[in-house]
């Protein structure tokens, strides 16, 4: 009985904190875009504008359902739903703490994959059920992007495991700080499984993991369709892509989807690469920071201000870059990205083999 | 030439980032509203501009094309303002009198009442034209410019002190002195 309570509150508690980052990241986004227009951003509702997001959640809950008479009601329907649940179920691995995290399997990495994979059909679905040219042309623009980042995402993942040896989520944070069961080597060469810290990130473990990040977080910014690659929603050209034709709640599950994938991507960055829940902070001589900073409360906190980070700097991309054309993006993808990622999977391969041993 | 174009890309998006990242902290400060005759107006590139409308207001030029106003002690309703509006949102009514009323301030004679004298802003496109033919200058332009309704006649300015009765006793009047000098050419 305990554990099924437990099941039914982490979800609940995990949905509540989605919401609650969504709100947040929305007023964030609006007052980083106004800041880097040199304006001021939401002002007038509550002090600085602050419970602006709260009046807009309000607004949307009140709207009435609206399904254009042409589209197919069933598809239409389920898209929101589908579209969140299939970010909200990778949820489901992400650790927090130590051995904090709802699900500790052995695949958490594949299962993510996987889930977020599922994004896509509820895209088209979304699109498809409308039955608005606007609306299909940007799901088919949608999928387009992300069956081909799906790829570099993949790879830059593989490149990474290849160096940690496990697909489990959890034990990947455990390998990056003084929690360690086996030695870490900062660039191979320096023994800093006492120290931890900084040195003991994923991202330092190899040089050529820095550039694996690099093509993951880009080719995630992709997979959750924003700027500079948010050609799937595209304003100016299909009015708001395959969310159309959505409105009120609907359209709040949509835009819930879009910060939740936000989140759910650069934790996972934070996860693999920036060292999940430990601490930045190294141990030095009698100063054991490392140690003192690491622990449940202290691995929520990293957890939060890394992601959180993260989004600040996704936020700061959108409000500077301008969109990519379709064949741009394309090109970035097939022609950059797959092969550098492919190169940076061989270099995994033979650092594995003739640096780690 | 792939390589060139990412290297070129990866160089101009890093420049853009430092140049958002400079305006984000920049904005802290607030731009300072400065006289547009100052040497510095267009030095400051830094800071926000947005001016808070309500609360804080721009300091506009003292001679502006603004909301009208009629000084009515002045106006020997000569009509002038209404004939040279290209609009035609100035509505005036005059009631002639038998004998000079009195004298405006600049010493001109009136000899009209204005029964009526009512501005339509709403339809007003602040040219100015009526306060350059005024020969007394009682209609003017001030610097009031917010002026938001919810009913259109509110913008209608009534600038006429007449009350009904004082109307009709003036016209009685003049159709009293009318009569009275038609009365004086029959005999």
């Amino acid at each position: 009985m305990a554990e099924l309570l437990i099941h039914i509150i982490v979800p609940i508690a995990i949905f509540g904190f989605i919401a609650l980052f969504t709100l947040f990241a929305v007023y964030a986004e609006r007052k980083i875009a106004g800041f880097v227009q040199d304006r001021l951003g939401p002002m007038e509702t509550g002090k600085y504008g602050l419970l602006q997001t709260i009046a807009d959640i309000l607004k949307l809950l009140q709207k009435e359902f609206i399904t254009p008479a042409a589209a197919d009601r069933i598809l239409f329907a389920l898209a929101p739903i589908v579209i969140f649940a299939a970010v909200f179920v990778g949820f489901a691995v992400m650790p927090w703490g130590p051995d904090l995290l709802p699900a500790n399997t052995n695949t958490g990495l594949f299962f993510i994959m996987a889930v977020v994979s599922i994004d896509a059909i509820g895209i088209l679905m979304a699109g498809w059920g409308s039955n608005n040219k606007y609306s299909l042309l940007g799901s088919i623009r949608a999928i387009a992007q992300m069956v081909s980042y799906e790829i570099p995402v993949g790879l830059s993942l593989i490149a990474a495991v290849m160096i940690t040896q496990t697909l489990n989520l959890n034990e990947i944070a455990f390998q990056q700080g003084v929690l360690a069961q086996e030695d870490i080597f900062f660039f191979g060469f320096w023994n800093v499984t006492e120290i931890g810290g900084i040195l003991a990130w994923n991202i330092f473990q190899a040089p050529h993991l820095i550039v694996v990040y690099v093509i993951f977080f880009i080719a995630t910014l992709a997979e959750c369709n924003r700027a500079p690659f948010d050609i799937p929603e595209a304003e100016s050209e299909l009015i708001g892509g395959f969310h159309t034709e959505y409105g009120g709640i609907r359209f709040a599950f949509v835009f819930l989807a879009e910060y939740a994938m936000m989140f759910l991507v650069t934790m996972l960055g934070a996860v693999i690469f920036l060292g999940g829940w430990n601490t930045p902070l190294p141990n030095m001589g009698a100063l054991k920071l490392a140690d003192w900073t690491t622990g449940p409360f202290w691995g929520i906190f990293w957890t939060l201000s890394k992601s959180l980070f993260i989004v600040g700097v996704q936020m700061w991309i959108r409000w500077t870059l301008p969109r990519f054309r379709a064949d741009q993006l394309m090109d970035l993808c097939w022609k950059i990205m797959i092969p550098v990622a492919f190169i940076c999977m061989a270099i995994s391969g033979l650092w594995r083999i003739l640096v780690m041993v | 030439m792939i390589l060139k174009t990412t290297i070129q890309g990866v160089t101009t998006a890093v420049k853009g980032l430092l140049l958002t990242v400079r305006h984000l902290f920049a904005a802290r400060q607030q731009r300072q509203v400065l006289d547009i005759r100052r040497d510095d107006y267009f030095e400051q590139g830094q800071g926000v501009t947005t001016v808070q409308f309500p609360k804080e207001k721009m300091p506009i030029p003292e001679v502006a094309r603004y909301q009208l106003d009629v000084e009515i002690d002045d106006c020997i309703v000569c009509d002038l303002c209404a004939k040279a509006c290209p609009v035609d949102c100035i509505e005036i009514e005059a009631v002639k009198s038998p004998e000079a009323i009195g004298k405006t301030s600049d010493g001109s004679v009136k000899r009209l009442y204005a029964a009526k004298f009512n501005i339509d802003m709403a339809k007003c496109m602040y040219c100015g034209l009526c306060t350059v033919v005024c020969p007394t200058e009682c209609i003017t332009m001030t610097d009031q410019y917010d002026r938001s309704t919810t009913k259109l006649t509110d913008l209608i300015y009534g600038f006429a002190e007449m009350s009904e009765e004082d109307i009709a006793q003036r016209k009685e009047e003049w159709t009293r002195f009318q009569a009275e000098k038609e009365a004086a050419k029959k005999k």
